[in-house]
């Protein structure tokens, strides 16, 4: 274990750095802007020391930093990454100064922009490193507020909807998690993680629960599933989860393009990791009650959302469904890995499989979804905003090197094999249909139903005469390749390559298969 | 090991890096990327040959040559993903066609494509289709295979939009990806259950791979669900992919529609390659296909196999008939042989859908090149009416495209397609299950006859109906391949023969459509042997033994049947103008209108398939945006009307209430504040007005009463 304070240097770094650009940002726009270029380097070569100190054979926490904070409330200050959350963490890092290059020609208020950044970077670090309810939450909560700003000050016609509708949406789901939390708190006296997934799967925390709290005329099981219904909702709205998901498509859509790169690359995967972390492991015997229902909802998330992204018109709302069909089938695996197996050694291998996949998922979501909403915000700094399936047509033509670096990140999201998605969904759905058959298959028509809604847009995007409106247009300057270009590169890397990235969690994941296995 | 064995992944690997480097360099390079791809042709040619020549050693004891080279790709919790390439004749055999197909088409397109702008993309494209082909060929596991495959689908999808500015290009791009990856859902999943089921998804692993008797015992023991075995649900879900690839009924809707992309495309990937994928993955698959069968008892996925064979090879050989764009013909022709091909797998075994498959591939892009030189020729013309005595002016065009045409109708003894074809027909009589495919077999080899006779009477017999459209019609036309050469035939309105460089590879296919026939005759079956690992003799006497030469016999007559009828109607008296009906539509409008309308498919599709699709887009967007959308709102109503009723009661019942209770306390202080102004003399007043008061009072009250 390393004795720097490493984790809390990366999550103060862009905190310390957003402070600093708030203050400077209004004398000197060019100056704030630098600035967050800089600290969001410096947390991203922070991460990359992480990372290469990183035991990837090791399972369990590394890193850790521990310290009484509150003691009475059985607060800690407790810190420390595992394959899963180095993963989010990588992933925030290489995100955010992609986001910043990529806004870096916006004029309005810049500053406060980057610096708006930096803070959401920190609420998104603190999440994936805190294992402690307390502290996590104040994270979690803490990446609100940036997000709620840029979509309210910088947003599209409707940004002041979307933003409140997101704000008070994924507020509402923290509440019903927090009100849960305080119960479990009650129950056990602990906000520990660790401590509450190892009750949580020896049946001790269930027992507690019941125990204590006391309703009359309500059983102790029906508590401890209001309890878990609870801390699910709050995830459930995150990720999001049908029916909790119509925030997102506004959200997206009116937020500014490079603050949705972070929306759907960064902060869905709260709400995957909140499952992955904190669901699944404290509530074992409860997901598996009600896995049935659980599994149905994933498949119509993945189903209902493809399909729906058929019926768009514009291009973020497209993306923001395709978002949310992608973590669909995150979750599918997710809770096919819960199912009760017994000591089937060979479905333990399954659970592997999905594991894997879901975490590798995650991270292909992130990146690539993040490069198609950077391309589309470079086209509205081309369009003057629009973004219409329909406003284009031909632009192959006059900008042939943006369509096919677009056309791989697209490839790449449908699942095209030697590219980074089709990897993960293949783990994905290799455990998964052992485990439960009928779902994976039924999901598999998303894979269908993305690739209709994908080449429809490359056609009337890009394909077809061109639209006489854009001969003009300029294809990606070289500064613009540069910023796509360590994205696609990744791409290609993991496509090829996958044990690149799946090396870094596979013991975390032999180590969950191995808890979870009854 | 072999040194081959071993490097076999360098056949699709030098094309792949050929591909990769000319993605890198700059638009103006024509002659790097051209002789980068070509020159990486030769090689991948050069190393099937020497791996083709190891497969000929067969080592003792076995039946054929099979080695393999497996790796571990990636690996999750204890268990591994494995990849690998596997050196069999199958894979031999394929590679070698593969590239020297390839090849060819790569040189046929240099000067098809000379004037394109967008040169070094097409080769680019060439070459990484030419890879991943070869990577379907030699995968030992069926992931590697299924990648392959998908990135044979993308290239497909590019190279067909390559035109990407013609709407139909773009659209035809668009259905060949979708409508294959349809398919592919199939495929997928039963590549799934496989890897469940087998615990592998490696072909041959020593014993332990999935093709081998192994897990095939298992998969067969195992019943799902539905009363199936497992291996046969497998078989039938990994038969869905090749239905979508091979173009087979239903899934054939994409094919003729494959045809927007540029004729060397056409030639190679939707003639010779990539639609022979899916009779390929069969093929490779067979043991998987064919378990559970006995000597009597076809199996339940075979018999699935050689039925969609049968229908497609009929079922697209009538569309043929009706179709006047010379590529089309071809593509519904190609269409019908994959048909075949299937057919024979499921009558045959591997050695008979693969032998039809070689051939086929050979005089087919022999055709699809013959097509490519004659609409070179004419101007980008496709339409076959607008054509007609082309033997005088291309020669060389029309001596390799008749043998072609022959090979392709199977005209006896001389010609490949013939060989194999009756490899199939012999099969089919021989099928324990049901005759029915060997009559629909027949009937196809019918049509096939009729409808090249009549492509080839209207192509190039007769005199030229082309120049009757004007100058005004071809410029418009001329324009489409990005310009394409419009300088050159600007004035120019008769045909013209293609250059060397086009008709070269024409002659040397027209060879090969003539003498690979040979290697695979009754007589002779090198071929078979090869392949199936059997002894090879040689014995005139099989041709007459066990009703073959009845069979011959009668297919022969079947094909003149066929040449005679399209000669009679087309040949006789060539078409005289391009607006004249056709002859058979003379004789039978009817059904010559349901034909040219390929039995209405793509509107049935239209109507039922596409049209729900949009409209379940619709209730799923009507749902979120209306129903979880509206609930939301409501949700959110709800809370905003609860807030205006907390504040109305607030500002009205509470802060009203304790606004009155306020203002009364005001009122009265006001009243008491006068009373309390400090004033003394008030005060006084006010004491002595009380004085007078109470003493006035007790005055009265003291009063007796």
């Amino acid at each position: 274990m390393s004795e720097f304070p490493l984790i809390t240097i990366l999550t103060l770094t862009p905190l310390v750095g957003g402070v600093v650009v708030l203050v400077a940002q209004s004398e000197n726009a060019k100056l704030a802007k630098g600035l967050a270029l800089t600290f969001a380097i410096l947390a991203l070569a922070v991460a990359g020391v992480i990372c290469a100190c990183f035991n990837p054979g090791a399972p369990g926490f590394q890193f850790i930093e521990r310290g009484d904070w509150i003691p009475k409330l059985s607060v800690e200050y407790f810190v420390g990454v595992d394959g899963l959350g180095l993963l989010m963490m990588l992933l925030t890092a290489l995100l955010v100064p992609m986001a910043m290059l990529a806004s870096w020609r916006m004029v309005d208020r810049p500053g406060l922009y980057f610096g708006l950044m930096l803070l959401l970077q920190s609420g998104l670090f603190g999440t994936f490193t805190a294992l402690n309810f307390f502290h996590w939450f104040i994270f979690w909560e803490l990446s609100l507020v940036p997000a709620f700003f840029l979509i309210k000050l910088w947003g599209g016609p409707r940004r002041g909807a979307a933003a409140t509708q997101f704000f008070v949406y994924t507020m509402f789901g923290s509440i019903a998690m927090l009100l849960a939390f305080l119960a479990i708190w009650y129950a056990s006296g602990t906000f520990d993680f660790v401590l509450l997934a190892r009750d949580g799967q020896t049946g001790k925390l269930a027992r507690a629960l019941a125990d204590t709290l006391h309703w009359p005329g309500v059983s102790g099981g029906t508590i401890t599933t209001l309890v878990f219904l609870g801390v699910l909702l709050g995830f459930a709205v995150k990720v999001p989860l049908v029916p909790f998901h119509t925030w997102l498509p506004m959200a997206y859509a009116e937020a500014p393009s490079t603050t949705t790169m972070l929306l759907t690359g960064a902060m869905s995967k709260m709400g995957m990791y909140g499952f992955l972390r904190i669901l699944l492991p404290i509530f074992p015997d409860q997901t598996r009650a009600l896995l049935t229902p659980l599994l149905w909802l994933a498949v119509a998330t993945i189903i209902l959302s493809a399909c729906a992204a058929f019926a768009q018109r514009d291009l973020k709302r497209i993306f923001a469904y395709s978002s949310i069909n992608h973590l669909g089938y995150c979750l599918l695996g997710a809770f096919a890995v819960m199912k009760a197996t017994g000591t089937d050694a060979t479905l333990a291998t399954e659970k592997a499989a999905a594991f894997n996949g879901v975490v590798l998922q995650m991270f292909n979501h992130g990146l690539t979804a993040a490069t198609l909403f950077c391309f589309v915000a470079f086209l509205e700094q081309r369009s003057g905003g629009l973004r219409g399936l329909n406003d284009f047509g031909g632009l192959r033509k006059v900008a042939p090197v943006f369509t096919g670096l677009m056309g791989i990140a697209i490839f790449a999201s449908l699942g095209l094999p030697g590219l980074n998605g089709f990897v993960g969904e293949f783990l994905i759905f290799k455990g998964a249909f052992s485990l439960v058959s009928w779902a994976t298959a039924l999901a598999t028509i998303g894979l269908l139903v993305t690739a209709i809604f994908l080449l429809t847009l490359t056609q009337r995007v890009f394909h077809g005469p061109l639209n006489q409106k854009w001969a003009a247009l300029p294809d990606l300057t070289t500064g613009e390749r540069w910023i796509v270009l360590p994205a696609t590169a990744l791409m290609f890397a993991i496509g090829l390559y996958p044990q690149l990235v799946i090396g870094l969690f596979n013991a975390t994941t032999l180590q969950v298969v191995e808890r979870l296995k009854y | 090991m072999p040194w081959i064995v071993h490097n076999l992944w360098l056949i699709p690997g030098l094309p792949l890096l050929a591909a990769a480097i000319t993605a890198l360099c700059k638009q103006r390079s024509r002659t790097l990327s051209a002789s980068l791809a070509i020159g990486a042709m030769v090689l991948a040619f050069g190393l099937a040959c020497v791996a083709f020549l190891q497969t000929l050693n067969k080592p003792a004891g076995s039946e054929t040559f099979r080695e393999v080279f497996n790796f571990t790709w990636l690996q999750f919790g204890t268990a591994s993903v494995q990849l690998g390439w596997v050196l069999d004749p199958l894979t031999a055999v394929m590679a070698m066609m593969v590239t020297f197909v390839g090849l060819l088409i790569f040189i046929f397109s240099v000067g098809y494509m000379a004037h394109d702008e967008n040169f070094t993309r097409f080769f680019c494209f060439l070459s990484l289709f030419a890879g991943a082909m070869l990577g379907v060929v030699i995968a030992n596991s069926l992931l590697l295979l299924f990648i392959s495959w998908e990135l044979v689908g993308l290239t497909s999808y590019l190279l067909i939009g390559f035109w990407y500015h013609k709407p139909s290009a773009a659209a035809a791009a668009k259905k060949a990806f979708i409508t294959t990856r349809v398919g592919d859902i199939g495929l997928f999943i039963g590549m799934l259950w496989l890897y469940g089921a087998s615990g592998t998804l490696l072909f041959y692993d020593g014993g332990n791979g999935c093709l081998e008797t192994g897990a095939l015992a298992k998969m067969v023991a195992m019943t799902t669900s539905v009363g199936m075995a497992a291996s046969t649900a497998i078989g039938l879900l990994i038969f869905c992919g090749a239905v979508g690839k091979s173009g087979q009924v239903p899934l054939h809707v994409w094919l003729p529609d494959a045809m927007e992309g540029p004729t060397p495309v056409s030639a190679l990937i939707h003639a010779a390659t990539m639609v022979a994928a899916g009779v390929f993955l069969v093929a490779r698959v067979y043991p998987l296909m064919s378990a559970g069968g006995a000597a009597d008892v076809v199996p339940a996925t075979l018999q699935v196999v050689t039925w969609v064979g049968a229908i497609t090879a009929v079922f697209a050989a009538c569309i043929a008939v009706a179709q006047n764009d010379i590529k089309r013909i071809l593509a519904y022709s190609t269409v019908s042989q994959l048909g075949y091909m299937m057919m024979g797998l499921g009558v045959g075994g591997v050695v008979v859908g693969m032998f039809h498959l070689i051939t086929h591939a050979f005089f087919k892009a022999l055709l699809f090149l013959g097509s490519g030189s004659v609409i070179h020729g004419c101007h980008e013309e496709q339409d076959i009416r607008r054509m007609g005595g082309l033997r005088k002016y291309m020669p060389v065009t029309f001596a390799t495209y008749a043998v072609g045409m022959l090979a392709l109708c199977g005209v006896p003894l001389f010609f490949s397609g013939f060989w194999s074809k009756d490899e199939i027909l012999h099969a089919a009589h021989g099928w324990p299950a049901s005759h029915g495919p060997f009559y629909l077999g027949a009937a196809g080899a019918l049509l096939t006859a009729f409808y090249m006779t009549r492509q080839v009477c209207y192509v190039f017999l007769g005199s030229y109906r082309g120049s009757v459209r004007g100058s005004a019609a071809v410029t418009s036309h001329g324009a489409h391949p990005a310009g394409s050469h419009p300088s050159l035939h600007a004035g120019g309105q008769v045909p013209h023969e293609s250059p060397p460089v086009m008709t070269w590879p024409l002659v040397i296919l027209a060879f090969f459509a003539v003498v690979l026939g040979f290697v695979g005759t009754p007589a002779w079956p090198w071929f078979q042997s090869y392949l199936g690992g059997e002894k090879l003799e040689f014995d005139f006497a099989k041709l007459t033994e066990g009703g073959v030469l009845f069979l011959m016999l009668l297919s022969a007559l079947i094909v003149f049947a066929g040449i005679g009828l399209g000669w009679w109607l087309y040949g006789r008296q060539p078409a005289a103008s391009a607006e004249g009906p056709d002859a058979l539509e003379r004789i039978r409008p009817d059904i010559f209108g349901l034909l040219r309308g390929k039995f209405y498919v793509d509107e049935l599709y239209e109507a039922t398939v596409i049209y729900f699709n949009a409209w379940w887009a619709g209730v799923c967007d009507f749902f979120d945006r209306w129903v979880w959308g509206g609930a939301v709102r409501a949700v959110s109503y709800l809370a905003l009307g609860l807030s205006w009723l907390d504040r109305a009661l607030d500002e009205y019942v509470v802060n009203l209430g304790f606004d009155q209770v306020c203002l009364g306390l005001r009122r009265d202080g006001g009243w008491m504040s006068l009373v309390q102004n400090g004033q003394v003399q008030r005060y006084l007043s006010i004491i002595g007005l009380a004085l007078t008061v109470l003493v006035l009072l007790l005055i009265w009250g003291i009063k007796p009463s």
